[in-house]
């Protein structure tokens, strides 16, 4: 627990959050290097399935960064991302992993500074939170097939 | 369609509880258009009921597969070859899909992941209402296309009742009063004469109270 490091899945939305998280690298501004950022077309393409599959496979915390409201570059993929985010805080409440590990965030594509500070304050609160549960396994797992 | 809603997982992590390697079956018909046991669904459960064994220190090996329908042997006999690699089938098709596994595969448990709802129609992006009950003898000529068996609480053939106020149920202000819409409808259509008919009680002999029911198609059979 002394060096947890959190893994941190994020799914950015192409036409803000990503361009975001580049405008926050422009400005020299640091955030935590735990951040795995996945560039998506849309935020309203993340699935659950997607969401339940990084934490399956052994991330921490996973953050999907949208447009702010009413600014989707689709009409509407922010507000169905936000969807099945609940969704999957519900699936990972009723199964013990905790639906805190997984949040919605809303941006624009000039908040490079608002980008920095959600990795920062995301991170800090999987990091308070602790490793995911089944962090131990996934690494057996892992381990095993590297071995074999 | 035939509607169906999820199980609660910790139903289901019971049912597997016992088993280390389960087939996880979809259906690709009714429960994928309502979102309940397609594809997507297969892959979702499949990801929480392996992280919640895992979580208890425990390997569940999860066979994902979506057949085309699971109501037609056809379609289930392509779970043959894999089912010598499972202690269990979990489906998450209607209640027909899992018996039609249940009933080729005799010597495996079959449990279902989710609860077979009604007969209905999609209201708009994500709900879904009951429109029909299968009673054998479709009286929606007569009513204008509305049916009073699965859409008017009571099943009144002769409605309204006196529950009907401001064209809603009396059972809840969001359920629309049956003989209300048919009313509307036949009045619409300039039918008004057909309400005044009354309707003879029905012969429930063709719906459930004859027992289980079977179609024989001669031409097919």
């Amino acid at each position: 627990m002394e060096h947890f490091e959190p893994v941190i899945v994020a799914f950015c939305c192409h036409y803000c959050a990503y361009t975001a998280a580049d405008m926050a690298g422009s400005m020299r501004l640091t955030y935590p290097p735990n951040v795995k950022i996945i560039r998506v077309p849309c935020t309203g393409k993340v699935d659950t399935l997607h969401i339940l599959r990084a934490l399956q496979k052994g991330a921490d915390g996973v953050f999907v960064a949208g447009c702010l409201e009413g600014d989707c570059h689709f009409k509407t993929g922010n507000i169905r991302a936000a969807r099945h985010v609940k969704q999957a805080q519900k699936v990972l409440d009723e199964i013990g992993i905790g639906g805190e590990r997984v949040e919605m965030i809303t941006m624009s594509a000039g908040m490079g500074g608002g980008f920095a500070r959600t990795a920062l304050e995301f991170t800090e609160k999987i990091r308070a939170l602790g490793p995911n549960p089944i962090k131990n396994v996934v690494e057996k797992q892992v381990r095993a097939a590297a071995g074999s | 369609m035939i509607t169906a809603e999820s199980k609660p997982i910790d139903e289901i992590i019971e049912y597997i509880r016992p088993y280390r390697r389960i087939i996880l079956a979809g259906c690709n018909e009714c429960v994928t258009v309502c979102s309940a046991g397609g594809r997507k669904e297969v892959g979702i459960l499949s990801s929480a009921l392996q992280m919640a064994f895992m979580k208890s220190g425990r390997n569940l090996e999860v066979k994902e597969i979506t057949l085309e329908r699971q109501c037609d042997p056809e379609y289930v006999e392509e779970l043959a070859p894999i089912m010598d690699q499972a202690e269990a089938v979990v489906s998450m098709a209607c209640g027909c899909g899992v018996q039609e596994v249940a009933r080729r595969f005799k010597h495996t448990p079959v449990f279902p992941a989710v609860n077979t709802k009604f007969m209905g129609a999609s209201e708009r992006q994500g709900v879904w209402a009951e429109r029909c009950q299968g009673c054998g003898e479709c009286v929606l000529a007569v009513t204008g296309g509305i049916c009073p068996i699965a859409r008017c609480s009571k099943r009144l053939l002769n409605g309204p009742c006196g529950g009907s106020t401001n064209g809603k149920c009396e059972i809840n202000p969001e359920t629309d009063c049956a003989w209300q819409l048919i009313w509307d409808r036949l009045k619409a259509l300039g039918l008004e004469d057909r309400y005044e008919e009354i309707m003879e009680a029905k012969d429930w002999r063709t719906s459930r109270d004859g027992g289980p029911r079977r179609i024989i198609k001669e031409d097919l059979a």
